[in-house]
């Protein structure tokens, strides 16, 4: 059993301490808007934020997330009004498949809220997500965009 | 409104009220456009045809039956149909009808098969007539209701009206009365010059649920009851499951069976897959790996070498004049020899499929690039015939060519078969999704350029030797054993044509098929036909003393099309003009999937080994534009996926098995390593071209000529990784 606070609701879980929290998000809590796409920790797929930083969900246990604040792509509009950057996405088209862009959205969230007005370098510095549709280029001016509102 | 609408998962699309069996169009397909007997939604909506079904209160359902997995076509073809059908864009959703649907409507909605960049291309035809079709038909019924002549009336956006009485109504309003006409037997399409909704770059239709975490992928489909597979399908490629030791894993926590799948692989069914998953990784498993366990890169790199030796067998696919003559005649001579690895196609959700199955019915959920082909999966796997079975789907992660095959979907009925009336999903980890590819395939190419004594070239030997993919995928394409395709590019006429003329030239293929499975990857074989073919060329340039456009441009009098793409990118990116200080410049064309394309790069490249990308320019020719906002995501993501099978691709061979397991060893490029892609369209009409794969051709070669410029090395082997060679 854990107790893991997900977007502001205690979800208490039949899990074992050293499941992924990603696993735990995605099947015992039931949001599957947090992607597995290695397990490895490499693609950012499964990008939360814990305690406001990103995190890749799948290298982090159960154990360690408990106590924390989690935050998934499901939680990051405050009630109806989307998160900017999740309305910059639409206005600017920035998903293909989509499949990373829920760990994209949060990472880019997570940058802003350190640093609202990003550089190219400190994009590239904190954006290492995989895409494998390649949507880098509407990523960027995306987070300009936002930047420059 | 405006919002692509997923499957549900429990109910039938639609009540087919009757067999609809109207006026077929002549391409081959019996499409049935509407009438005598009205055809409704499952809300009760009439289908004016099988394109389109309008609500009463004026949405316009468009269906699409090529497969959305992030590349824009089903926006695009819901551009197509609404431009003819002249609604209101802002009113139009969209909806897949299931394989199993078409089947009973005698293949109401033509081919479902989204790959070799054919969604929007070889559909367009017919769906545009769908759109102009409704259209007439919801006109007559104003016409008719109002009783004045249908000429007299006219409509913009789903709105009709008849000017000389002053009356209006809505699509909304007389859909049901046009779903009960005869459709016309003949409709004129619009000039694409007149388009105001096809020919923009409107925003997508299916964006919204990719932001907010609830898109529905194969991955995320939830039945009630439901449990959850992992599997292991033997790691050799064409060996067997000798034994498991089921004991072990029975009481872990979670696992409920563990199951035989084929005579290959096990699968362990747990409450969760994470259980699934942990418990099949604890479980000993015995392979008979076979005879192909021998094989590794090192013997098949030997085996495709022998091939290109001239005394060895090949198929003739390019040819005229008398090469050997004219290389034996010649005053120069060059020579080289390159390669091209198995490469996987990664898509970022691994390959996964949902299926249940009782005594008298099968069915499955998962993203796919071709219904028709799981839904011919799903029959073959469960036994039962085609009313008892079909298949939902939802959005890929991904598909770049992976989702065009079945083999995960046979898996998850052969497997839900074992547990009939529970519905299970088969997810497989990302170490199975590397081991178990359907790879682009692996060749060599040894090419041999001959110039007369004033530096003309006169003889061109390009001799490939390596794997098939219709050999192994589509036997029933070869021509009297030899793939076609595999000349993509360098083909003599067709969608795939060479750009250059030589006085004498020969393209030849040595058909060697190693043990590892090959398949359809973003671009198939013009990823390796355009680095061999554009490299070459760029080597016989400097062979010369030429510059390597000048010299391009000499051998593509005959290639109008073809030359305007290469001017178009030279012009852009500036080649008549120095490059910046430290900043080289490399450049490449090729014609595939019916469009004709070009790229340029500039890179600067420190310590002899670091790359840096700084500028990218892409053209391309694919006749017609549907949406010029998706073609440059388009274009952009081809050279993602290019320059990232380039750089760090690469899938070697170690006793039968794929080496690379995940991301740390098969990785894919970042946002740092990526610039800005500055497309050019010129679409010159009177043909329709791909777009999703032409111009990942030109993406590496227009990154190696560019090394060679700024290094003096030639680089004909890939990937950039295994010589050490990285992005700055």
């Amino acid at each position: 059993m854990a107790n893991l606070t997900i977007n502001g609701k205690t979800f208490t879980l039949d899990v074992e301490p050293d499941t992924p929290l990603l696993w735990a998000i995605r099947e015992n809590a039931g949001l599957t808007g947090t992607k597995y796409g290695c397990g490895i920790a490499q693609c950012g797929a499964c990008t939360v934020h814990m305690d406001g930083v990103a995190m890749r969900s799948c290298g982090v246990s159960v154990s360690e997330a408990e106590g924390k604040k989690i935050t998934t792509i499901e939680g990051l509009a405050s009630g109806d009004t989307l998160h900017k950057v999740q309305a910059a996405w639409i206005a600017k088209d920035v998903p293909q498949c989509g499949y990373c862009q829920s760990g994209m959205i949060m990472a880019v969230a997570a940058l802003l809220a350190e640093k609202p007005k990003p550089t190219d370098a400190d994009i590239d510095e904190a954006i290492t997500n995989i895409c494998r549709c390649g949507t880098f280029q509407q990523v960027r001016e995306a987070i300009h965009t936002i930047a420059s509102a | 409104m405006n919002k692509h609408v997923s499957p549900k998962m429990n109910r039938r699309a639609f009540v087919v009220g009757t067999a609809a069996v109207g006026a077929g169009l002549a391409i081959g397909l019996d499409l049935p456009f509407g009438g005598p007997a009205v055809v409704r939604a499952a809300d009760g909506s009439p289908e004016v045809n099988a394109w389109v079904v309008v609500k009463p209160d004026d949405t316009v359902v468009i269906r699409i039956a090529r497969s959305e997995m992030g590349q824009g076509s089903l926006t695009g073809l819901a551009q197509l149909v609404a431009e003819e059908l002249e609604c209101d864009w802002s009113k139009v959703t969209t909806e897949y009808p299931t394989p199993g649907q078409s089947v009973a409507r005698k293949r109401a909605w033509g081919d479902f098969s989204t790959g070799g960049s054919r969604g929007i291309r070889s559909s367009q035809d017919y769906v545009r007539k769908g759109g102009a079709t409704a259209r007439v038909m919801l006109i007559e019924a104003a016409a008719n209701e109002w009783k004045v002549p249908a000429s007299e009336c006219t409509v913009a956006k789903g709105v009709i009206t008849h000017k000389a009485s002053g009356k209006t109504t809505t699509y909304g309003k007389v859909a049901e009365a046009a779903a009960k006409l005869t459709p016309p037997a003949d409709v004129k399409l619009k000039d694409p010059k007149d388009w105001t909704i096809a020919g923009k770059g409107l925003l997508r239709l299916d964006t919204a649920d990719k932001t907010n975490g609830t898109m529905i992928y194969g991955i995320d489909v939830k039945l009630p009851g439901m449990l959850n597979a992992a599997i292991k399908d033997c790691p050799v490629f064409g060996g067997k499951l000798k034994s498991y030791d089921e004991a072990k894993v029975a009481g872990m926590k979670g696992v409920k069976k563990v199951v035989k799948v084929g005579d290959t692989a096990v699968a362990v069914v747990a409450d969760t897959w994470w259980h699934a998953k942990t418990a099949l990784e604890a479980m000993p498993i015995v392979w008979d790996e076979g005879e192909n366990a021998k094989v590794s890169s090192e013997s098949i790199a030997k085996w495709l070498a022998e091939g290109l030796d001239d005394a060895q067998p090949a198929y003739v696919g390019n040819k005229n004049g008398d090469v050997k003559a004219a290389i034996a005649g010649a005053a120069k001579k060059v020579e080289a020899v390159y390669n091209y690895p198995y490469q996987n196609h990664a898509t970022m959700e691994p390959m996964n499929a949902t299926a249940l199955y009782t005594a008298d019915k099968c069915e499955v959920w998962c993203g796919t690039q071709n219904g028709e082909a799981v839904f011919a999966a799903v029959l073959e796997a469960s036994g039962l015939p085609a009313e008892k079975c079909d298949m939902y789907k939802v959005m890929p992660g991904g598909g770049f060519g992976r989702r065009g095959q079945t083999d995960y979907v046979r898996q998850a009925v052969l497997i839900a078969k074992q547990m009939p009336g529970t519905p299970i999903k088969l997810l497989w980890s990302r170490e199975e999704d590397m081991a178990h590819g359907r790879y682009h395939p692996v060749t060599q190419c040894k090419m041999t350029g001959a110039f007369d004594a004033n530096n003309n070239l006169v003889a061109l030997h390009y001799r490939l030797s390596g794997q098939s993919i219709l050999f192994s995928l589509r036997p029933e394409a070869l021509q009297n054993g030899m793939d076609p395709a595999a000349f993509q590019g360098v083909a003599q006429s067709g969608e795939a044509a060479i750009g250059y003329s030589v006085p004498n030239l020969l393209v030849e293929h040595a058909m060697r098929n190693p043990h590892v499975p090959p398949g359809f990857w973003r671009g198939v074989n013009v990823n390796h036909n355009a680095i061999y073919m554009e490299c070459f060329m760029d080597e016989l340039a400097h062979s010369v003393g030429q510059d390597p456009l000048e010299f391009r441009r000499k051998l593509m009098g005959n290639h109008p099309k073809h030359l305007a793409v290469l001017n178009a990118v030279a012009e852009k990116i500036g080649w008549d003009k120095p490059a910046p200080q430290g900043v080289y410049r490399g450049i490449a064309q090729v014609m595939g999937y019916g469009s004709y394309v070009a790229g340029a790069a500039e890179i600067s490249v420190t310590e002899g080994s670091k790359i840096k990308v700084h500028r990218i320019v892409a053209s391309t020719d694919p006749g017609y534009v549907v949406n010029p906002a998706q073609v440059e995501r388009q274009i952009a993501g081809s050279f993602v996926y290019g320059l990232s099978a380039l750089f760090y691709g690469g899938c070697t061979v170690k006793d039968g098995k794929i080496e690379q397991t995940n991301f740390d060893t098969f990785n894919s490029m970042r946002i740092n390593e990526m610039p800005k892609v500055e497309s050019v369209m010129v679409p010159s009409g009177g043909f329709w071209g791909g777009v999703g794969e032409p111009t990942i051709g030109v993406a590496a070669p227009a990154v190696l000529n560019a090394y060679f410029a700024a290094t003096g090395k030639r680089i004909r082997s890939v990937p950039l990784r295994d010589q050490n060679i990285t992005f700055a």
